[in-house]
């Protein structure tokens, strides 16, 4: 198991250090000065920026010395506000998409599987039909779509629900519900499918040979076995929650961090565009190294094995 | 000796696209008490639907009892609801699977698997149905029970897996044992100790069981009673002394000779029946085994033959018994 | 019951007996798919509507009577008439034409992606499949992390970097950003089934069986291998389209007024804040569509190719 474990935080290290230095090397990449849309400016003023971004130093220099500000957790400044840095902009953000993201995730968690249980065991039936719109719905309708959906005909029809903006519960139902259902539906299809296929298996019917109740089989052997595929989805699913929160977030003017970066990116504020892809990243995966974790605690045979597989 | 399980006229079908297949067309067996009965004959012929119909294991669309009644202990299974039948299973009828690679959950530990169906119908406590999951593990000779109580079934090997599903099935102390073939998936080693252990505890629980093989060899150790099917009928049944020593059936006799022998000439080649059984979408009106039978008569053809009674118990499905066969019986000097 | 006569206790001839025998006609593997998929009603609803929207795609604008880029500043936010059919946007310009021709776009991106991807799948897979253990094993490493980077991530911070200052990026940088991490999956499940066929051609050889019969089994394995990889395609192509839509809406995709069908939506955000609302419903509508088909296509697919599900 400790090898294991090993293995994947190696890994994520490894991952992380890809992405930073893709983030980095990209953005020096682009032409031209970021400080061009400031308009004309004295060449000692000019001067004077450069070194303090120390964009006069030589490129692989920069590289070094802004990776040691990340072990420190040392952001850098933004190059557009003059009051605050990129950790402080990632103060403010991050507990905001933080809550988005996990009601979202919450809801999906709660609802996809139990959605597609339902489905595979009511199969080709009412309950499955319904189930299986709800998530064909889901997965086809990219969130955004659903969220202007949600604020045209909900928001603006239904006084309870604020168009937009952030503050007080009743503000984060309508994004969380956009944001989460993608994830929602496609838990659901996978765990329909994987249902179906467990509760076809022999040990159910070893189950059922003990004189074990149906709630008790469906439970305790079916459910138990049908969650793990859905569990080792569950990472990407947390992938893309991130990404679709920048969207989502847009839409419903929530002043999380996808905010900062959807501006940072119209902006072209380099160190803010850098802070937050490895804010972000750092964040991804971490969770992705939970649920690692999570998926070895719940499947003993990987528990024993050295092979991650 | 008094009858555990009577199964009289059973017939059970299965719903589907293309229209319904007879799997199990009017059978009548008997199991005695402490006795052994095998039913032998090849996949398809309706055996295993025949033990999972005992103990109403079917999923019900889309099998449905067609006709018949199975009487345990003087109650018709076929009648009883779903409710009545958890209080059976498990506690009064087990059954015994074939591929233990696949019949345990793995997600769960061996020692809860062992002892959950006795939990529910005998309510015990954690702490007794600990000691009771150990217990059986040293029943079935499992080492080191009380380390591998804990532990998970990929932990495990076929053959002690298979151990595991017998504890599991013998923990209430059930009066009837179904066992689907068992040893099938198994070293040919091991097979023996299984077949051993079954024995033991049959004869300190006073057991009856049914044993569902293809293998001869398996049969000829364990059995009392032997049930020969074919394409969802018996075609043959009597004492194991019977079927071995005088088997009346073409099928039967081809089942015998296709058991592969130590004491074959080098160059004899390995017998084995030619074709496959029919399609069960349209039973044959006759005789089923008609398009492989090596003494196939015109009869055979359209009309089922009746059982027809060698001794008290041995009896056989078959033209060639009638007294017009006379000729035929002789050409092929049926041995 | 019939009279038995002493001739019906005669031997039955081989003809006879060999009447008995019913023969299940062998079933051919691709028209007995095609056979399943058709049965499949949502799928063939999802294949109607690509067909449909593939070719509204390219006569859309072609009927329409407008151009893309027209603007006409007497005609600006109309709402849908009988001579706008989709209404008009901010700069006059025809939407009915400017959103079929998002949809070429989207189904080009689309269907690009997915091509490239199974390409460098194939490649990759393939190379990996083949080689040795260690190459094979540091292969599948590399595969992994790129694969952890976000894919979406990548696509937005590239479509920043390489997007020039204010108008859209270009459609080489957008299907390189689509493609640089998304087709990893093509590429394990290609190894998996190349390693597949190693180990069968490896106990057929060591079965001494005719090279007859290793032909045969190459018959069953390929279709078994293009199968899934079908599958997989079938389902690139929404997650492509979807990874635009994305960046059109985040103002990072194409450059207008080529706008793509994201593009258009984000459009028309602005638009339905205003009450016109007709300028998002359209493309969103046209993208949802689009997911939709190709996802229940791909589903209907996977399911006619899955041998247990015969009947």
């Amino acid at each position: 198991m400790k090898k294991y474990l090993l293995k994947r935080f190696v890994m994520s290290i490894i991952t992380l250090w890809a992405i930073v230095t893709i983030t980095f090397f990209l953005m020096h990449a682009i032409p031209g000065n970021p400080f061009a849309k400031e308009g004309k400016m004295p060449p000692v003023v000019y001067e004077n920026l450069q070194k303090k971004y120390g964009l006069d130093k030589p490129l692989y220099q920069q590289y070094l010395i802004y990776l040691g500000n990340l072990i420190r957790g040392d952001f850098g400044d933004s190059m557009k506000s003059r009051v605050e840095t990129v950790n402080d902009m990632i103060e403010r953000g991050f507990p905001v998409s933080a809550r988005l993201g996990a009601q979202a995730l919450v809801f999906a968690l709660v609802f996809g599987p139990a959605l597609g249980a339902m489905a595979a065991l009511y199969q080709n039936k009412i309950p499955d039909y319904i189930s299986m719109i709800v998530a064909i719905i889901g997965i086809s309708v990219p969130s955004f779509v659903m969220g202007t959906f949600l604020i045209q005909f909900v928001a603006k029809n239904i006084g309870f629900f604020p168009i937009g903006g952030w503050g007080e519960f009743k503000h984060t139902i309508l994004p969380s519900f956009a944001l989460g259902l993608m994830p929602l539906a496609t838990m659901a299809r996978l765990m329909r499918s994987s249902m179906l296929e467990v509760l076809n298996q022999d040990y159910i019917k070893t189950a059922k040979s003990k004189g074990l109740t149906k709630f008790a089989v469906i439970m305790k052997h079916a459910v138990r076995n049908a969650i793990l595929p859905v569990v080792s989805v569950l990472g990407i699913t947390i992938s893309n929650l991130l990404v679709g929160s920048f969207v989502i977030e847009k839409i419903f003017g929530i002043p999380g961090l996808g905010m900062f970066f959807v501006k940072s990116i119209g902006n072209r504020d380099y160190t803010l565009i850098m802070g937050t892809t490895v804010f972000y990243a750092l964040i991804l995966i971490l969770m992705l190294l939970l649920v690692d974790i999570t998926y070895m605690l719940v499947d003993p045979r990987i528990r024993l094995t050295e092979e991650g597989h | 000796m008094e009858n555990i399980l009577e199964v009289k006229n059973l017939q059970v079908s299965f719903k589907t696209f293309f229209g319904e297949v007879e799997a199990v067309r009017d059978i009548s067996f008997t199991v005695g008490k402490k006795e052994t009965v095998a039913i032998v004959g090849e996949s398809g012929c309706g055996k295993s639907v025949t033990a999972s119909s005992i103990m109403q294991l079917l999923p019900m669309p889309p099998a449905f009892y067609k006709g018949g009644q199975i009487l345990f202990k003087g109650e018709d299974i076929v009648t009883k609801t779903e409710k009545e039948m958890q209080d059976i299973r498990g506690s009064k009828i087990s059954m015994v699977f074939q591929d233990p690679m696949t019949s345990l959950n793995p997600t769960m530990k061996i020692g809860k698997q062992i002892v959950e169906g006795l939990i529910k119908h005998q309510k015990l406590s954690k702490n007794e149905a600990h000691k009771k999951a150990i217990e059986m593990l040293k029943l079935v000779a499992v080492p080191q029970p009380e380390k591998r109580v804990n532990q998970y079934p990929h932990e495990f090997s076929g053959g002690m897996r298979q151990r595991v599903m017998i504890a599991l099935a013998m923990v209430a102390n059930p009066e009837l044992l179904i066992a689907d073939e068992p040893t099938t998936a198994l070293d040919v080693t091991v097979q023996a100790q299984i077949l051993d252990l079954m024995k033991e505890l049959q004869d300190k629980l006073n057991m009856s069981i049914i044993l569902i093989t293809h293998d001869l060899g398996v049969v000829a150790d364990m059995s009392d009673k032997v049930i020969v099917m074919y394409a969802g009928q018996i075609v043959e049944q009597g004492s194991v002394n019977d079927i071995f020593k005088n088997p009346m059936h073409p099928y039967t006799i081809k089942l015998l000779a296709s058991v592969p022998r130590l004491n074959m000439k080098r160059d004899e080649s390995l017998h084995y029946i030619e074709g496959t059984p029919p399609d069960l979408y349209i039973p044959p009106k006759g005789c089923a085994f008609f398009d492989r039978c090596d003494y196939a008569m015109k009869v055979c053809k359209d009309h089922m033959p009746n059982p027809e009674y060698h001794n008290e118990e041995h009896y056989s499905r078959c033209w060639l018994n009638h007294p017009l066969a006379v000729d035929v019986r002789r050409e092929g000097s049926v041995e | 019951m019939t009279e038995l006569t002493k001739e019906m206790f005669e031997r039955a001839s081989e003809e006879q007996r060999n009447a008995e025998k019913i023969r299940r006609p062998s079933i051919k593997y691709w028209p007995d798919v095609w056979r399943r998929l058709k049965q499949n009603k949502l799928a063939m609803v999802g294949l109607t509507l690509i067909i449909l929207i593939t070719i509204m795609a390219i006569i859309g604008p072609m009927i329409s009577g407008y151009t893309y880029y027209e603007q006409d500043y007497s005609n600006i936010n109309v709402k849908p008439n009988s001579e706008f059919w989709f209404g008009t946007d901010e700069l006059g310009r025809d939407l009915f034409t400017r959103t079929w021709y998002g949809a070429r776009y989207s189904l080009l991106i689309g269907i690009l992606a997915a091509a490239i991807d199974f390409t460098i799948g194939i490649l990759y897979g393939g190379i990996a499949g083949v080689s040795s253990r260690r190459v094979d094993s540091i292969m599948m490493r590399i595969a992994e992390v790129i694969y952890s980077i976000p894919y979406l991530l990548v696509v937005i911070l590239m479509s920043v970097v390489f997007s020039s200052q204010g108008s859209g990026t270009s459609l080489f940088v957008i299907i390189l950003a689509m493609t640089i991490t998304d087709w990893v999956p093509m590429a394990i499940l290609v190894r998996g089934q190349v390693l597949q066929l190693k180990e069968a051609e490896y106990s057929l050889a060591s079965e001494s069986l005719g090279a007859d019969q290793g032909w045969i089994l190459r018959k069953h394995i390929i279709p078994n291998t293009l199968g899934p990889i079908l599958v997989n395609v079938t389902l690139t192509i929404p997650r492509a389209i979807f990874a635009e839509a994305t960046l059109g809406f985040l103002g990072l995709g194409l450059q207008a007024p080529k706008s793509s069908l994201g593009t258009l939506a984000n459009d028309g955000l602005a638009g339905m804040a205003v009450g016109l609302t007709y300028q998002i419903i359209f493309p969103a509508l046209l993208i949802s569509l689009i997911m939709f088909s190709f996802n229940v296509l791909g589903d209907g697919l996977r399911d006619a190719l899955d041998p247990r599900l015969r009947k």
